[in-house]
């Protein structure tokens, strides 16, 4: 029996050192086509770290963003890795819920990330979050159609030639809509865009002292516009349409032009899921009286709570994820064209990405988008298509909603803003602003 | 030697020789059901009532201190907060109306025989198996949609002008799904109940002369009322609190025409981690709650009573 | 005459039932299109399953099915547990706090979850019931309690003192009592409970989906994993839709037959 006893210990010992080495790492992501391809790919991940399991939470972003900041703010530690955008990580990290992001191997080059989202990621010169995933906003149009009126999209398009587009184009006879835009109520919905065709137009939310300026002639004059536009040119139920309405109906050919995510354009070039691949031109978002904020900066980035029960293994899979060899991975999986899009230089320096149509549009616009510099005068927060403050995700849907309300005819633009400034008067002074 | 009549409300019913075992075996039959409720009930509210008068941002902790009664002002005092109140009654009305009438007159249907009758009540039984979300995303992007939507097809054959159901109707159309979502569990209960219904009365009944109509106004409903009752409590504590079909179509919008007090709550609240706003929303709504629950009970004293 | 009448019952009430099946067979359909062809009106076109393969590769359906069935028939057996005396009390030797007594465990309904949501992830994750199927089971329970209580007690007020108390004269224990004689009256009303119980907390989307992570989540997460604000997924959300109902439908169907057959097995006389 004392034969066996030691050799049975020391199998016992390496069993069950080799159980307690197990670690599990939860990640909370949302649920985006580039998302699930990465946890497509994550037993490649888990092959070369045999010790780490991954655990996945993806949903859908409203109830992931729910879920992570209810978990991150009380320190819950369900989470180890958590999808987090430009807007909650400057305010994650000034509460001092993330960890920084310090250890990188030699063949990162983390300078190869595109620097306004490295800024935009960091506070106080730490950076908390790496980013997975990045996008601006663009305009979508159809060649074909722009073609066949003779019409010539200009470098830098203004929103003015876009109203003289949108005439043109529009056919409600054959069931074709000169421009879509989102209308769906929300501070990421339909304000994302909102956000910035104001910036451009020079308006901005509040002024240096936080006194609310939306109720001003420069408000008045964009939205009136954009409902103008809508109701001349845009598709019925527009009050209620969203990302991914405006993509079906760019998708099916109902309409001509689309102002939205850059992300947009790998679903349109996808010939499985859209009926107008090759037919699609690429421009700048327009501008107005001011290039600033003409279009957005969003990013899902990886960062790692504090209370994150494994944080070492779930900082090596952050960094796998956000590499350059795991792009290589993606592309030869599924193809350049559906890499994640905005987040390396590298990506942009490729010749086979650069064959892709909305490349180049797309390495502009995420070069140029500046949070810190939104609007055409100072203003005392940053962001472009958001207010950077927790308060913003209700009153930038209040306002949404008033718009809506405006688009689908319930009220008009004066009232709309009228009660959009009250709402966020009476929010920001709730918070305490200014401090 | 006993007679089937109504038994008075109080006491228990014969049983002669153990008098002292009923009450405390009653007694411990009821316990656990209470306790738990009970202990349910006032750890989370006096959390809630607790969190409402103070000031408490998950993402702010900035902010903290006693606030009075700054959450309740910042609620009430919303421009959406009167309209939000009207439009919860508005839907927990509409629904219950439609559900029960539609209901009662189904459960009379369903009762008769005919060919395939039991598949035909598992597909109306079916709206109540889906998800809230699933059946709003159905509603919206299948069926309703302007452009693309089943309606929209059937009106453009017929060279009518298509419907824009959530620009110009939101709230019909929010009646329109959660009543489609609720049909089924009205029918389901009434035409249970029915099934008790002593078909020796309904043929007394019709040889003694009566009509259809008659019928239907002198026996069925009466005794359908315990049953049309604990639909309408049921129901109505539910549909105080739609939240899911709201926030997947509408957001609330546009304006604030599908805003409830539950979606104002997480609009105002939750949206921002503001968990001082929420709590005192939470509370505004348990007191609506409260007072459409007495005024229900006054309506419905007749079907509530017991035996 | 009376054929006739048999027919147009027939027609109305088939009519009726279509209708109010149309758009599940819509969503069925679309499980079987592509997301090119999703949400075009087509009733004719070739079917794929394409969009289930990806459902399959993407989750892991099994662990969300079972999650969801634990916590339902879990939930629901418990909720009988503790109603089904209650209401027997209650409806059988009712006193004047009854009435009363039933209202409040109503009442114990009326907090929307909005509002209290960080209350309760608070006080779970105290408890260490956070992403746990038995902290699920408990919140379900006491979620529907009040209901299985008013269903039962209505069901057993239909049922005549009489019967029961004929019975207890004839000589029958208790449990004969309620076993012989109780139990085949009450069948259908309890069945329909059941079922409406384990509905309930199968399609509860706020708390299954706010309480669990990766662990314990039931259908409803994996329903919420397939509504992506940016990209189309139609025809895959009706896929994950059908596999998140057909259990239920399954379900359905047995106790549709259980209904029938409680209604043969005892009349009222």
């Amino acid at each position: 029996m004392k034969r066996f006893a030691s050799p049975l210990f020391a199998v016992l010992i390496t069993g069950v050192s080799v159980l307690a080495q197990q670690k599990t790492v939860t990640i909370a992501t949302v649920n985006n086509p580039d998302m699930i391809e990465l946890k497509k790919l994550s037993p490649k991940f888990e092959e070369k770290n045999p010790d780490i399991k991954l655990n996945w939470v993806i949903t859908e972003e409203n109830t992931i963003r729910q879920r992570i900041t209810t978990d991150v703010s009380t320190g819950s530690g369900q989470f180890d890795i958590v999808q987090i955008g430009l807007y909650e990580t400057p305010i994650f990290a000034k509460r001092g819920w993330l960890r920084p992001m310090e250890n990188f191997p030699a063949d990162y080059d983390l300078e190869d990330l595109f620097k306004s989202l490295r800024d935009g990621l960091s506070y106080q010169g730490k950076l908390y979050a790496l980013p997975f995933y990045g996008e601006s906003s663009m305009l979508m149009y159809r060649k074909d159609l722009f073609d066949e009126k003779g019409l010539k999209m200009p470098d830098q398009p203004k929103y003015e030639d876009i109203k003289k587009f949108a005439d043109a184009l529009t056919d409600k006879a054959k069931g074709v809509y000169g421009i879509t835009l989102r209308g769906k109520p929300g501070w990421g919905e339909n304000m994302a865009f909102l956000g910035t065709l104001l910036n451009t137009s020079g308006c901005t939310w509040f002024d240096m002292k936080w006194t609310p300026t939306i109720d001003t002639p420069e408000w008045k004059k964009a939205i009136t516009f954009y409902i103008d536009l809508m109701k001349a040119d845009g598709p019925p139920g527009a009050s209620a349409n969203g990302f991914n309405e405006n993509l079906t109906l760019m998708t099916s050919g109902k309409a001509a032009m689309w102002i939205d995510a850059t992300v947009a354009g790998g679903m349109l070039e996808n010939t499985k899921e859209s009926q107008v691949a090759g037919k699609m031109g690429y421009a700048p978002s327009p501008i107005e009286a001011t290039p600033n904020g003409s279009h957005w900066l969003w990013s899902w980035a990886f960062a790692i709570p504090k209370a994150a029960k494994q944080a070492e293994a779930a900082e090596k899979f952050a960094v796998w994820a956000t590499s350059k060899d795991y792009i290589k991975l993606v592309a030869d999986d599924i193809g350049w064209a559906g890499v994640p899009p905005g987040t390396r230089k590298s990506t942009y320096d490729n010749p086979e990405y650069q064959k892709s149509p909305f490349a180049a549009p797309t390495l502009q616009a995420m070069q140029t988008a500046d949070p810190t510099n939104p609007a055409i005068k100072p203003v005392p927060y940053t962001g472009i298509q958001f207010v950077g403050i927790p308060e913003f995700q209700s009153f930038g849907t209040v306002v949404g909603q008033n718009i809506s309300g405006a688009l689908a005819g319930k009220s008009t633009v004066d009232q709309a803003l009228k009660d959009s400034q009250a709402a966020v008067s009476r929010a920001v002074k709730q918070a305490g602003y200014p401090k | 030697m006993s007679v089937a009549t109504q038994q008075p409300v109080v006491g228990p019913v014969g049983a002669p020789a153990s008098a002292e075992k009923p009450n405390l075996l009653m007694a411990l039959l009821e316990a656990p059901s209470i306790i738990a409720l009970l202990l349910w009930m006032i750890v989370p509210l006096a959390m809630t009532i607790y969190f409402s008068f103070i000031r408490y941002s998950l993402l702010n902790p900035d902010i903290s201190g006693f606030a009075g009664i700054e959450n309740y002002q910042f609620l009430t005092e919303d421009e959406s907060f009167w309209p939000a109140i009207i439009n919860t009654v508005l839907l927990m009305g509409a629904v219950l109306i439609i559900t029960i009438v539609v209901g009662t007159l189904l459960a009379v249907l369903y009762d008769r025989e005919f060919f395939g009758k039991n598949v035909a009540t598992l597909l109306v039984i079916a709206p109540f198996f889906v998800m809230p979300t699933v059946s709003a995303l159905i509603w919206k992007n299948f069926i309703m949609h302007p452009v693309y939507g089943l309606i929209a097809f059937v009106l453009h054959k017929l060279g009518l002008p298509a419907v824009d159901w959530f620009g110009d109707y939101p709230l019909i159309s929010i009646i329109i799904i959660v009543s489609w979502e609720w049909l089924p569990f009205a029918f389901l209960i009434l035409f249970t109940s029915l099934k008790s219904l002593d078909q020796e009365q309904k043929e007394a009944a019709s040889i003694d002369g009566a009509n259809a109509f008659q019928l239907f106004f002198f026996i069925i409903v009466p005794h359908l009322q315990r049953a049309i009752g604990v639909v309408v409590m049921i129901e109505t504590i539910f549909l105080l609190s739609i939240f899911a079909e709201i926030y997947t179509t509408t957001s609330g919008g546009p304006g604030h025409a599908t805003t409830n007090l539950a979606f104002l709550v997480y609009s105002l609240g939750i949206q921002q981690f503001n968990v001082g706003i929420a709590s005192a929303g939470g509370i505004l709504a348990v007191i609506l709650a409260n007072i459409v629950a007495y005024f229900l009970v006054k309506m419905l004293a007749q079907n509530l009573k017991g035996r | 005459m009376k054929k006739y009448g048999t027919l147009i019952f027939g027609i109305v009430g088939w009519v009726i039932a279509l209708i109010m099946f149309f758009p599940i067979f819509w969503m069925a359909i679309t499980a079987f299109k592509t997301e090119q062809g999703a949400y075009s009106p087509d009733l004719i076109f070739v079917p794929t399953l394409e969009s289930f393969k990806d459902v399959f590769a993407r989750s892991n359906y099994l662990l969300f099915v079972m999650n969801s069935i634990y916590v339902s028939i879990g939930s629901t057996l418990v909720c009988f547990l503790f109603a089904i005396p209650a209401a027997y009390k209650m409806s059988f030797f009712p006193t004047p706090k009854t009435q009363g007594r039933l209202l409040w465990m109503l009442s114990t309904k009326m907090m929307p979850a909005v509002g209290v949501l960080v209350p309760i992830y608070l006080l779970f994750r105290s408890f260490g019931l956070l992403d746990n199927l038995f902290g699920l089971i408990v919140i379900y329970t006491l979620m529907n309690l009040p209901i299985a209580v008013w269903m039962s007690y209505t069901y057993f007020c239909e049922i005549p003192a009489a019967i029961l108390e004929a019975g207890r004269i004839d000589g029958a224990t208790l449990w004969e009592e309620l076993w012989y004689l109780l139990r085949p009256m009450c069948l259908p009303g309890l069945s329909s409970t059941g079922l409406i119980l384990i509905i309930f907390a199968w399609n509860e989307a706020f708390w299954s989906i706010n309480l669990t992570s990766a662990n314990a989540a039931p259908l409803t997460a994996f329903i919420a994993s397939y509504s992506s604000p940016e990209g189309l997924f139609w025809a895959k959300l009706s896929a994950a839709s059908l596999l998140a109902v057909a259990p239920i439908m399954v379900l359905g169907w047995l106790t549709q037959k259980q209904l029938v057959q409680g209604l043969t097995f005892g009349a009222v006389k």
